[in-house]
């Protein structure tokens, strides 16, 4: 810390953001306000401080009268503090000499009367040049970034993610819950609007994640904790057993035909419990790694241990299979992280009105994707519960999504995708297909011209919400699976029941159910929803709160696949920025204690979170590790004697602050 | 230049001066959150940026309504969300203590609020300031017997 003995001679600038403020706060009186007040040399109203004139106006005014203190009133600090900081730099003024005043997001957008409003602003710039005046140069801190970028979800989020860091030759770890990479993607028959199949495109990259020398496969593995910060963060991940050695498997899955039961008999999640699998499976025949997995409790030998093992004899030569394996913990350090960790699709049981659950022949979109997957339960045969082919098919949007009683959200992706399954219903089957939709939204690159198209497939659309679904009544003395779709048709006028055999559910897209546990590990926002929040929603879209952690995909909020990799991509950058440059700089925030007042009465010790605080036994005084010190500023809070103090909120700064505004409340 | 009348509102009615205190992640992201969705509330209401709510030394609320605010508002995150682990908990500690202090200084503990505010809440940002300006309406304004200032300053 640099002492600034000199007297303060500062200079204000209010911000107009064109209408923003003007429009509201009386710009040229707040300007002639600030004359009066001691210290300032002078004040201007400028219309855009942040544009480049805005900030030359500064650098001039600091060389040419000699400025040694900088105020701007405009928008939010979290937004532009950097940005005047760096203008006073580059006019070689100490950055951290410069105070905002936030008039626009505190004042103008929500002060209904303009006097008030005005007056409101004169306090707030009175308190920011009365704590200005006792600002100190600071030198600005770095810390190094670890170039090991650490990617959490193996979706195509975070495939594409992994592949672009590695790519340019970054050390990746991918880390992924489920036993093999893909995500949601990989469930899926075709994609819209394009109908490329998902497989096609998805699983040459899931291999060259596999295959990738800078890329650290971790699936079946959780985050367990993440300590440390931007730069360095050390991961504890957690490896849940798979009983099945990944390094001595080679995908053979001749213990899989090998296992006692003959068929599969219990239900796979992959395929959304379409299929049966057995207690060794793969989630589906492409899985990267294709390393079977068993599970505990289905598997005989764990259940009795009265099982002959014939896939341990089945893989004699190899021994992959490994009974005893054990959960670990394995950690990792990593400089950046990419959270990519997706969504999870609506369980529409609560809706009882659409009797999913209920009929057997009411599924879930995500279901029908399998169904429709030449890799899935019935090998891309669209079939009922009985095994015979629908003949009516009914699509449901707005699952879940568009309701105030569930998520008021659109989920954005619901009436591509289901004009998606209706065009491949149509092209397997030549059933008639109705979609009931609110209102089709279709925005995006050929996605009207898709809707289109759908249209001319002679596929129904019936505007209306539905209200009821019931089993169509019993005639000749036969119960029909028939189901019958109440629907109020809002382009008719009036309420109508169409018969179907199988209708298909749009279900939103919503946080996955740990979203919040993987929030408070990495320190992160959430929006209402529950998703994810992004630094700025324009101009940091997978940036967070906190510096070293990206967001990429639909973690952040609903998206589909294009946008998905390219905000992957953005994410990737992101860190690939950080890891480039190799460090970053601190905010210089950190306490420190002035040893001259220190009675060494080691209250705050115990309060540092990042036992950055110890007790130097010869002086009797309390240290501050400023590396280890993240500047929260309990400590100095906390201190009796005022000897802890925190840069730039110090104990006199936040006091002149208040000083100030009760002065010209 | 003449300090305005502060305590008065246009037509000579008690507008309570308020001085808040929000923590940098949440609350205050929250506040411009607010500004962004042109959420309208009562103009009362004086936001001092901190970076955690543990910064909060019980002394700048004492000090706040030494200077003249009628109440203070303390903003910060969820317990479990605090950038800093725990800092809101620290804050709270503080301001449960302080509350039994303020009612031995004859001051309404209601003067002084402290609200968990995520960074998504700009709702409950209009919604808590309006509540608060209401309250201290409710209770009016703030005399303290004057202190004699230091002299230095």
């Amino acid at each position: 810390m640099i002492k600034s003995a000199d007297a303060p001679r500062i200079g204000v600038y209010i911000c107009h953001c064109g209408t923003n403020i003007a429009g509201k706060v009386a710009v040229e009186e707040v300007a002639e306000f600030c004359r009066s007040l001691p210290g300032v040399v002078l004040a201007r109203d400028y219309k855009y401080m942040c544009s480049d004139p805005g900030q030359e106006l500064i650098k001039q005014d600091i060389a040419e009268h000699k400025l040694n203190r900088i105020v701007v009133t405009a928008c939010s600090p979290l937004l532009h503090e950097k940005t005047f900081r760096k203008a006073a730099a580059d006019a070689g003024l100490n950055p951290f000499l410069v105070q905002m005043a936030n008039i626009r997001e505190h004042v103008a957008w929500v002060t209904e009367n303009a006097e008030q409003a005005t007056r409101k602003a004169k306090s707030h710039l009175a308190a920011a040049v009365r704590r200005v005046a006792t600002h100190e140069s600071l030198e600005q801190q770095y810390v190094p970034i670890n170039p090991r970028v650490m990617v959490v979800g193996g979706g195509i989020a975070g495939i594409h993610a992994a592949l672009t860091l590695a790519n340019a030759g970054k050390e990746v770890i991918l880390v992924e819950r489920e036993p093999t990479i893909g995500g949601h993607m990989a469930m899926f028959d075709k994609t819209f609007p394009t109908l490329d199949c998902a497989a096609c495109i998805l699983t040459p990259k899931m291999t060259s994640v596999k295959d990738h020398p800078n890329i650290t496969m971790m699936t079946y593995s959780e985050v367990e904790s993440v300590s440390g910060s931007v730069g360095s963060y050390q991961v504890k991940i957690n490896r849940h057993p798979r009983y099945v050695k990944e390094d001595l498997c080679v995908g053979c899955l001749q213990c899989i035909d090998a296992c006692m039961f003959k068929e599969g008999k219990f239900p796979n999640a992959f395929d959304q419990g379409l299929s049966k699998r057995k207690p060794i499976y793969t989630p589906f025949p492409q899985a990267v790694p294709l390393v079977p997995v068993i599970d505990p409790e289905t598997c005989i030998h764990f259940k009795t241990g009265k099982c002959k093992q014939d896939c341990v004899t089945a893989c004699a030569e190899r021994g992959a299979i490994d009974f005893e394996q054990k959960a670990w913990i394995e950690e990792v350090e990593v400089g950046t992280i990419i959270v990519a960790t997706g969504f999870k699709a609506f369980d529409p049981t609560p809706m009882a009105q659409f009797g999913y659950g209920r009929f057997p022949n009411v599924y879930t979109a995500l279901e029908v994707e399998r169904l429709l997957n030449a890799a899935g339960p019935t090998e891309g045969k669209l079939t009922l519960r009985d095994g015979s082919t629908p003949r009516r098919v009914g699509i449901v949007h707005c699952i879940g999504s568009r309701d105030h009683n569930y998520h008021p959200y659109c989920s954005r992706v619901c009436c591509m995708y289901s004009l998606k399954l209706a065009h491949l219903v149509r092209e397997k089957t030549d059933a008639e297909v109705t979609n009931f939709y609110i209102d089709i939204r279709t925005p995006g690159k050929g996605f009207e011209e898709f809707y289109e198209r759908v249209q001319r497939e002679r596929v129904n659309f019936v505007r209306g919400k539905v209200g009821d679904v019931s089993r169509a009544p019993v005639t000749n003395g036969q119960q029909s699976s028939e189901l019958l779709v109440q629907v109020d048709d809002t382009l008719v006028g009036k309420v109508r029941k169409v018969p179907v055999d199988m209708l298909i559910l749009a279900v939103a897209l919503e946080p996955d159910d740990h979203a919040q546990d993987v929030r408070r590990m990495f320190n992160m926002s959430c929006s209402n929803e529950g998703f994810f929040l992004e630094r700025h929603p324009k101009l940091a879209p997978v940036n967070t709160a906190n510096d070293g952690v990206f967001l990429a995909g639909a973690c952040q909020g609903p998206k589909d696949i294009p946008d998905t990799v390219a905000q992957a991509g953005a994410a990737a950058a992101e860190a690939l920025a950080l890891v480039d440059a190799g460090r970053i700089a601190l905010e210089p925030n950190t306490a420190w204690i002035d040893e001259d007042v220190c009675c060494g009465c080691k209250t705050c010790i115990p309060l540092c979170p990042y036992l950055a605080i110890t007790r130097d036994a010869e002086k009797g005084v309390a240290v501050i590790d400023e590396a280890l010190c993240k500047g929260c500023g309990t400590c100095v809070a906390a201190c009796p004697t005022s000897a802890a103090q925190q840069h730039l909120f110090t104990t006199e700064q936040v006091q002149d602050e208040i000083e100030g505004i009760m002065q010209y409340v | 230049m003449s300090k305005p009348t502060a305590a008065e509102g246009g037509n000579g009615s008690f507008e309570p001066r308020i001085v808040a205190f929000f923590c940098n992640w949440c609350t205050y992201t929250a506040s411009d959150l607010a500004g962004t969705a042109r959420m309208q509330y009562a103009p009362n209401v004086r936001v001092i940026r901190i970076m955690c709510s543990g910064r909060l030394d019980p002394q700048f609320i004492l000090e706040a309504l030494r200077k003249g605010a009628d109440g203070v508002l303390i903003g910060g995150c969820h317990p479990g969300d605090c950038h800093y682990l725990e800092g809101n908990y620290k804050c709270l500690r503080r301001f449960e203590l302080l509350q039994r202090m303020l009612a031995q200084f004859g001051i309404e503990p209601e003067r002084v609020r402290l609200e968990w505010i995520s960074a998504a809440e700009g709702d409950r940002v209009r919604d808590v300031c309006n509540e608060m300006v209401e309250q201290v309406r409710k209770l009016g304004p703030l005399h303290l017997e004057p202190i004699p200032e230091p002299a230095a300053s």
